[in-house]
């Protein structure tokens, strides 16, 4: 069997203690952070070094077996769940920094190098990283790069494709290849464009070359409290209607700010039905000018309160908040699904009562905390596994507010990508020559489709939805809950 | 645990703070890989034999628990795993003895001083033993201080502001007595009044910690039996001991003198967060400038939260500038007897907080907790940067005397 022979040469260049196979070893690499979906791969190689994954590939390649890229399995839509019988690629070790050039402001990293950990390395320059998922303490180059991944303040600077210059990847059939080089501009089609948000369909990116900015001279950053979503939403539109370019604009729910207070006592107000944050930056005359007047379109929104943080620490307390939100949730809720879809930002008012009108229809309450600038929205489907059908509910309810995206004109993904979640959406959102063509180009590249088989597109096999019920120690009166 | 279990949203926060998935890098070692093996198992999906070497070598230091935005309580899913899983444990025979030798000596400190006679003969038998023994015999010092006995009343000096009753602790009164010294002597120049009650003894985290949860309670009684209701606060130097006695609450759920036992918890404070609420008297300045690297004691800043009070009070003293440790949030690796139980793991962990340390080129390391104070100790001693290793009250104590 191919399997066999290829397990047998993987144990040949791969020492057995990054080559895992044991049942212990296989289970916490079930699922991504999407853990409605799970399955176990038939094994998982540590990839250390380049030539590790390379060979990987090549041998996965040779006896036809599929294999997965995985950064660090922060992904939303299961795009980093292993498939059954195949081969999972873990990058997490595969990182280092590969070289730093102040003067060109150009880092060169291999994927599995934390998002946070570019900025940090070039901090004492005054350099960082722009693209800031809200997991950026965790996610890597390589996750960012395969899903386009952006942040808070990708607003004003773009999403990952913006910051990427270069990628040397290894093809699905084993070929490696350089794409771009050290600049944005480049002669001939964007292949490097081509490969980011490629969702791990075209190969694996070894080696990235980002581009660096100069860290903003001045922040300000403004808290306001509305006592409706609408009017949070409308505050936002008057933003930009004003002229002004933030750096970030996000909004969150009642539910949402009660999560994230929990979970890091950011000191939002608490009885605020929504949140907005906005923050300038930049050089600091621009901003002081700026500032005065988002003061005033901030003022004529008609907010309850408006707080501006007072200094550096102040300031890093309410991006913690924001950025812990999602996983924050989980206080409030056993369960729940991040949904991620994006409308036109004229329209947010409208798609923000339509989510809300979903939630009570199908009685799950539902938090909102999104990237109000892009018309990002994340809504965040709270249930309870436990309780028969709810997880289906939920699923119905995460397929209508999708359906709303698209029909008010916006998509299916702003940033968390297709993965497995998403891939029965794509044929509402895309007609079926455009699928046609994308299907094309990836087997143009990977006929058999080993790279992340079974994603982004439709009608492949899904694993089983997973629903827990209650813990069978539960069941058996052994255990409860407090 | 079911709840634990719960929470948990998988979205790996907690990774970054993690110190054994920081050097292996592996699922299995972080705490979200952890969370799944231990539901594995409590499900009845996995042996527990197949999940225990991950869940060994988990530090507990519990750094995940504050990195968790979810409030994912990481602690209450381990403890009863690990007692659950001692039960159904076999160990070989020497790894039975090594335990046997930590449970029974460490906890007492007249028995600790007897057997580090033994030890001192013991070294000369070093190659001859195996792994763990040999380990366990690695971390004694040379030659134990002398200390008088400690008294069983210290006076305040100047007016009286607080009256007190100190935890005079186990392994750390044999190993680093000028610590509970320097601690009476600052309490009293800060106007506290401290008793020591005889009859106390160990807490019992040691005990807890390798899944002998009887033990614990039944050292943690002594401590409800001797120390008295009728002072401000009581007061532990050892980060180690002070959130083991913040977890008696959880200690004797079930038991009858719970609520007892909860109440004493509440009384317990870290001596640093006790001068920061009591507010300190300033201290002159040093007579020459000095920098020092502050490290975060898990016990501390983890167990118990606390990270800017003993900030705070160094920063009192003038001439002193406190500097931060790149990586701050991570366990040195000493962690109670992981020393003895992971030894090769701890090194690696051990080594990486020194070189941090080397990284911002102090000239003293400021720690809350004797048992990192003797893993940095040794781990930049390995690396041929010896520092001076200093308690918080120890250097309270230098600015006040001048010395
Ligand atoms: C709490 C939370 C908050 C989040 N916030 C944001 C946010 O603000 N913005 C945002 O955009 N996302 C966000 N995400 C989603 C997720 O963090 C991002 O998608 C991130 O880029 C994934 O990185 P990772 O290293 O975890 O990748 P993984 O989850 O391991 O993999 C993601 C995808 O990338 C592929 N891949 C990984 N490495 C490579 C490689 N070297 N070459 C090719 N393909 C590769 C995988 O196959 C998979 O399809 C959030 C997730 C969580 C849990
Ligand atoms: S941070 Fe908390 S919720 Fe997230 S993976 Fe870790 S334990 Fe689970
Ligand atoms: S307690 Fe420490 S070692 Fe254990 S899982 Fe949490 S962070 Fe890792």
């Amino acid at each position: 069997m191919s399997t066999q022979e290829l397990m047998a040469e993987l144990a040949r260049r791969i020492p057995a203690e990054r080559l895992l196979q044991r049942p212990a070893q296989l289970a916490p690499y079930e699922s991504d952070a999407l853990t409605a979906f799970r399955s176990r791969p038939l094994a998982v190689v540590l990839a250390e070094t380049q030539e590790d994954v390379i060979q990987t590939v090549r041998l996965c390649h040779r006896y036809s077996v599929p294999f997965v890229a995985r950064g660090s399995g922060t992904s939303l839509s299961g795009g980093s769940l292993p498939v059954p019988d195949g081969i999972l690629i873990a990058l997490n070790k595969l990182n280092r920094i590969l070289r730093i050039d102040i003067d060109t402001r150009v880092a060169v990293v291999e994927p599995g190098v934390v998002n946070l950990d570019v900025s940090r390395a070039v901090a004492a320059q005054g350099l960082y990283y722009a693209p800031d998922p809200s997991s950026q303490l965790i996610c890597t180059i390589g996750g960012n790069v395969a899903f386009n991944s952006g942040g808070a303040h990708c607003l004003k600077y773009g999403m990952t494709a913006n910051h990427v210059l270069g990628i040397k990847a290894v093809l699905p059939d084993g070929e490696v290849v350089q794409l771009g080089g050290n600049s944005l501009e480049s002669v001939g089609p964007d292949l490097t464009g081509f490969f980011v948000g490629s969702e791990g369909l075209f190969g694996i990116a070894l080696e990235i070359t980002l581009r660096l900015l100069p860290k903003p001279e001045r922040y300000r950053t403004v808290l306001a409290a509305y006592s409706s979503l609408a009017a949070a939403g409308n505050a936002v539109a008057q933003v930009v209607a004003s002229g002004l370019l933030p750096g970030a604009m996000e909004i969150m729910d009642a539910l949402a700010i009660e999560a994230a207070e929990a979970a890091v006592h950011a000191g939002y107000p608490r009885d605020a039905a929504a949140l907005l944050i906005v923050e300038l930056e930049g050089e600091e005359i621009q901003v002081e000018a700026e500032f005065a007047h988002l003061l005033q379109v901030i003022e004529s929104s008609g907010p309850d309160e408006v707080r501006v943080a007072v200094d550096d620490a102040d300031r890093a307390r309410i991006w913690k908040g924001r950025k812990s939100a999602f996983s924050a949730v989980g206080r409030l809720s056993p369960d729940y699904i991040v949904q991620d879809g994006v409308v036109p930002r004229s329209r947010l008012g409208e798609a923000l009562a339509t989510i809300e009108r979903l939630s009570r229809k199908h009685e799950l309450r539902v938090a909102n905390v999104f990237h109000a600038g892009d018309g990002n929205l994340h809504p965040l489907i709270l249930y309870d596994g436990r309780v028969a059908g709810e997880l289906e509910r939920a699923e119905v309810l995460a397929g209508e507010i999708i359906a709303m995206c698209i029909e008010l004109g916006g998509s299916i993904t702003g940033e968390h990508g297709v993965g497995m979640e998403k891939r029965q959406h794509m044929p509402a959102m895309f007609a079926e020559t455009d699928l046609e063509v994308m299907a094309t180009l990836r087997r143009g590249l990977d006929p058999a489709e080993l790279a992340n088989r079974g994603k982004m597109f439709p009608g492949s096999e899904a694993p089983a939805l997973h629903s827990r019920g209650p813990h069978p120690l539960e069941q058996q009166g052994i255990i409860s809950r407090e | 645990m079911a709840h634990a279990v719960e929470t948990c949203v998988h979205c790996g926060f907690c990774l970054a703070t993690c110190p054994t998935y920081k050097v292996l890098g592996e699922e299995m070692d972080s705490p979200r890989g952890r969370i799944i093996l231990m539901k594995e198992v409590l499900e009845g999906a996995m042996p527990t034999a197949d999940a225990l070497p991950y869940v060994d070598r988990c530090l507990g230091c519990m750094a995940c628990v504050t990195a968790c935005p979810s409030g994912v309580e990481y602690g209450h899913l381990l403890t009863p795993f690990r007692a659950m899983a001692e039960r159904e444990r076999s160990r070989p025979p020497i790894n039975r003895a090594a335990r046997t030798l930590v449970k029974e000596t460490l906890p007492y400190p007249d028995r600790f001083r007897l057997a580090f006679q033994g030890g001192r003969v013991g070294r000369w038998l070093r190659g001859a033993l195996p792994g763990e023994l040999g380990a366990m015999l690695d971390m004694l010092p040379d030659a134990l201080p002398s200390a008088e006995p400690l008294p069983e009343v210290y006076p305040a000096q100047g007016p009286p502001r607080a009256r007190v009753a100190l935890l005079a602790g186990c392994v750390q009164q044999v190993l680093a007595p000028q610590i509970n010294w320097t601690t009476l002597r600052v309490l009293a120049r800060n106007g506290v009044e401290t008793i020591i009650p005889r009859g106390q003894g160990c807490c019992g985290s040691l005990s807890l910690h390798i899944g002998e949860a009887g033990q614990a309670r039944e050292l943690a009684r002594k401590n409800l039996a001797a120390f008295p209701d009728d002072v401000d606060a009581i007061i532990t130097n050892a980060a180690g001991c002070g959130s083991g006695m913040h977890e008696y609450g959880l200690l004797f759920a079930g038991e009858p003198d719970r609520a007892v036992a909860e109440a004493f918890s509440h009384r317990v404070r870290d001596i640093t967060l006790f001068l920061d609420e009591l507010g300190l008297i300033a201290p002159p300045a040093l007579p020459a400038p000095l920098t020092v690297a502050y490290h975060d004691a898990c016990h501390l800043a983890h167990a118990q939260r606390i990270t800017a009070p003993p900030r705070r009070l160094l920063a009192m003293i003038p001439n002193l500038t406190i500097v931060e440790v790149p990586e701050g949030e991570l366990c040195c690796g000493s962690a109670g007897t992981y020393n003895l139980e992971q030894p090769e793991l701890a090194r690696q962990i051990g080594e990486r907080k020194a070189r941090n340390i080397i990284s911002v080129a102090p000239q003293a390391v400021v720690t809350g907790n004797i048992g990192c104070m003797n893993q940095i100790k040794v781990h930049l001693e390995m690396l041929e940067q010896p520092l001076p290793i200093w308690h918080t009250v120890e250097v309270l104590d230098l600015a006040y005397t001048g010395a």
